[in-house]
């Protein structure tokens, strides 16, 4: 089972995202992937780490391919499809309206983010180019096994949400602008405060929800650590680590020796959880549960 | 004069739409391949059927969503239904998946198609790729654009456009939130439901009601004040030392009063929400609307009606047809 | 526009004194006769029900001094009166004229429910159902009480309608569709 470093949805400085992929050059990752998801506005304060963040990749060795944003809205936004695709490398879609401004024949990885739940979008997906496609995070187990085994018929690869608090909604409104009681044209990019996203509790004070400007994510950390054996079963081949503050270049680490056996599930999780944004795992959408729950005995409430 | 497209759970609200003024009428199977799959709710292929040939007779039209995402290994179901719509000669049929599209395209290609909100396509770029690639004749449009984005969509694509004007107001990309599955393990996308009744709990707690779903508390609501249901996105929750509704307000959609604009913006059909709601709650809404669009059709000013007491939170919002919304 | 809740007529306190002396195993009897009517006339409520068909509903009028358990367990239905709440799947809560209105259509459910007219407990899923299956049942209780008072129910009927005059509480169908259109 590979490792594919997803793209970072949080809004980090120029030099956060420097140390980031300087970070992952020697990590044991197969691939990467680059590029603003969550909101447009973002993307001048560091963007333009993107072309020395890819020499450096690839002459790690490793894959890289440029996302879509989530939700392209503005002719702006639609524009900048144009402009990932001057890069010449695959692209991730990650709204179906990019499928229309790229040419056919161009390598194309679908995000989590773009509904493939069945056979039929899979085979349909392979037709129009894509050669990877990370599922959609809700999906439980036997889905996942029955579209690893349409991907192989179709030579597409199937990857999975592996680790990171999970994305479980975009929206055109921003959450983080409208919690500092400001419009969304008039943010002041208030989402970079909070590196990992902005907690929302219950009332009664439960972890529950994590707000990144127009996204919305989980409280908790998804994590794989105990399921590595039910995804190989299952034909999958890759794990999705998501970007998160600390020493993430360790938490590939960690996941390349839990595939590799050297480390038990246990043994990965007591490493991961103390820099787990929300200190709390989950893993419950694999096995058709809740979502935020948690297979392992850790679960710190 | 704009189309109304209304909302039918049964056959009896079905024929209390028409008989209210509804031009059309959607509804689903009582199965997981829509997007209402309330216990209760939904079509039988003989009530469906019968239905038709009921509306037809009343010059009004049936829309059959089939706007679920369906599952792997599970996709005959989604197939024989679209094979029932048109065997119960079904006008179109609401659609949100890539897969079920191509389907559908290849293999019913007279029955006609509409993308659901569901696919939640935003733009110029996503309406056009679906009415190209799989003949799309209209689109229904997410609840997160004004109407001056609205009027610039219409601009550039080469489909109807079909907008919601009443009811539930969904805050995400509608068929892109997992928040109901991650509290539940249920979720729209799957299983047609959003933060389903098996999961709500409801307990009275000192001077509050308490609503959980999925264990995870979404409200407390004082003693007699108006108690929404607890629908995620229209919880009230902490964030640091703030509380408040995070996300939206437990209000709902009520654009009555855009009918003017929304039809200079170029749009086909009035959407009203509501498939889980009554036959009285249909009639009502449906006859109002239909007064307000013929009203607008005839340069009338628009009739006052109350409807707020019908409405989630007993009250309305212009929602994102208001840029402010953002 | 109005932004408050339908007022709901409350049964005047007279009625619920009256009530609290009568014993309760006639009103079972006649209640459970006019269940087993309902039930065969209208058999596609049932179906409707699905999973829940085999549920004990209480419904508690809050101005009667009685509360009343609809038990559907092994396809039968039986109506009973009782004194306090017995156990049940489901609970529902309100104005008696809130349970005849929304059975009659006057009223939408949801709407008496957002403004807390009704209070629903225990069960949620099941309240959903039996809400949806009377919803599409489009029942008629002066016309089902008409049917079975033989000769009686022209008197029946506008003894009823005076009820309803006084009351304001709505005890026939609103919407007087042809129920079944083809």
């Amino acid at each position: 089972m590979e490792l594919t470093v997803g793209p970072n949805l949080f809004f980090w400085s120029a030099a956060q995202v420097r140390d980031l992929y300087d970070s992952l050059v020697s990590a044991p990752v197969q691939r990467v992937v680059l590029g603003e998801v969550v909101c447009s506005k973002r993307m001048s304060f560091w963007t333009d780490q993107i072309p020395p963040a890819i020499e450096k990749l690839q002459a790690g060795g490793k894959s890289v391919a440029l996302s879509t944003l989530a939700l392209i809205t503005l002719k702006r936004e639609r524009k900048m499809v144009g402009d990932l695709l001057e890069m010449g490398l695959p692209i991730e879609v990650a709204d179906i309206a990019a499928l229309r401004l790229i040419p056919e024949g161009t390598e194309l990885w679908i995000s989590p983010l773009v509904n493939v739940y069945n056979e039929g979008t899979l085979r349909w997906m392979a037709k129009r180019g894509a050669t990877r496609i990370c599922l959609p995070p809700e999906m439980p187990v036997e889905s996942i096994a029955t579209l690893a085994r349409a991907g192989a018929e179709e030579g597409v690869a199937i990857e999975v949400w592996g680790h990171g608090r999970l994305p479980l909604a975009i929206s055109g409104r921003c959450y983080h602008a409208r919690l500092h009681d400001r419009a969304k044209d008039n943010c002041q990019f208030v989402c970079g405060e909070d590196l990992d996203g902005r907690e929302v509790d219950t009332l009664d004070g439960q972890p529950f929800l994590a707000v990144n400007g127009v996204q919305t994510l989980s409280a908790s950390t998804a994590c794989m650590a105990h399921q590595i054996e039910a995804l190989r079963e299952a034909g999958v081949q890759a794990l999705r680590l998501s970007p998160q503050t600390g020493h993430f270049a360790d938490l590939c680490q960690g996941y390349a020796d839990r595939i590799a056996g050297r480390i038990s599930g246990d043994e990965l999780v007591a490493q991961l959880l103390p820099e787990a944004p929300g200190g709390r795992f989950s893993d419950g959408f694999l096995h058709g549960e809740a979502g935020a729950e948690w297979s392992g005995r850790t679960a710190a409430e | 004069m704009m189309e109304l497209v209304c909302p039918a759970g049964t056959p009896a609200a079905l024929r209390a739409a028409v008989e209210a003024g509804a031009h059309s009428v959607y509804c689903g199977f009582s199965d997981e391949t829509n997007a209402r799959n309330f216990p209760g709710l939904n079509f039988s292929t003989e009530e469906l059927t019968e239905a038709v040939a009921g509306a037809h007779k009343r010059g009004a039209k049936v829309l059959v969503a089939l706007n679920t995402f369906p599952r792997a290994g599970g996709e005959k179901l989604w197939h024989q239904r679209l094979a029932d719509a048109e065997a119960a000669g079904a006008d179109a049929v609401i659609l949100a998946d890539v897969g079920l599209l191509d389907y559908a395209a290849t293999h019913h290609p007279r029955l006609r198609r509409h993308l659901s909100v569901q696919a939640a396509a935003a733009n110029p770029d996503a309406i056009n790729f679906y009415a190209e690639t799989f003949d799309v004749k209209r689109v229904v449009l997410p609840r997160v654009l004004t109407v001056q984005e609205i009027a610039e969509i219409n601009k550039e694509i080469d489909a109807e456009t079909e907008v919601f004007v009443f009811g539930g107001l969904c805050v995400m990309a509608e068929g892109r939130c997992s928040l109901s599955s991650y509290a539940t393990g249920k979720s729209p996308n799957m299983n047609g439901v959003c933060s389903p009744a098996s999961h709500v709990a409801y307990a009275e707690e000192g001077n509050e009601l308490a609503a959980r779903l999925g264990g995870f508390t979404i409200n407390r609501t004082p003693k007699d004040r108006p108690a929404p249901y607890p629908t995620l996105c229209k919880g009230c929750f902490t964030s640091e030392n703030q509380t408040g509704h995070v996300f939206e307000d437990p209000v709902s959609l009520d654009a009555r009063h855009l009918i003017p604009a929304l039809a200079k913006a170029g749009v086909t059909a009035l959407k009203i929400e509501g498939r889980q709601r009554s036959r009285a709650y249909v009639a009502e809404v449906v006859r109002t609307f239909r007064a307000a669009v013929e009203a607008v059709e005839e340069g009338r000013p628009m009739p006052e009606g109350a409807l707020a007491r019908l409405a989630e939170g007993q009250a309305g919002t212009a929602g994102a047809y208001a840029k402010t919304w953002r | 526009m109005a932004d408050h809740a339908p007022s709901i007529p409350r049964l005047p306190r007279l009625v619920g004194a009256a009530m609290r002396p009568l014993p309760l195993m006639p009103v079972s009897i006649a209640l459970s006769a006019l269940s087993r009517r309902i039930a065969k006339r209208h058999a596609s409520m049932f179906r409707r029900l699905g999973e829940h068909g085999n549920k004990r509903f209480a419904l508690d009028p809050t101005d009667l001094p009685m509360v009343f358990l609809m038990d559907l367990r092994g396809g039968k239905v039986r109506l009973s009166a009782h004194r306090t709440a017995p156990p049940s799947d489901a609970r529902i809560a309100g104005p008696m004229a809130g349970f005849l209105g929304m059975m009659h259509g006057a009223y939408d459910g949801d709407a008496l429910f957002f403004s807390r007219d009704l209070v629903v407990e225990g069960d949620t899923s099941a309240v959903v159902a039996l809400r949806n299956a009377i919803d599409d049942a489009e029942l008629d209780l002066t016309e089902e009480l008409a049917e079975m008072a033989g000769p009686m129910r022209g008197f029946l009927r506008a003894a009823i309608a005076q009820a309803e005059k006084q009351s304001g509480v709505v005890l026939h169908r609103v919407d007087t569709l042809a129920g079944g259109w083809t």
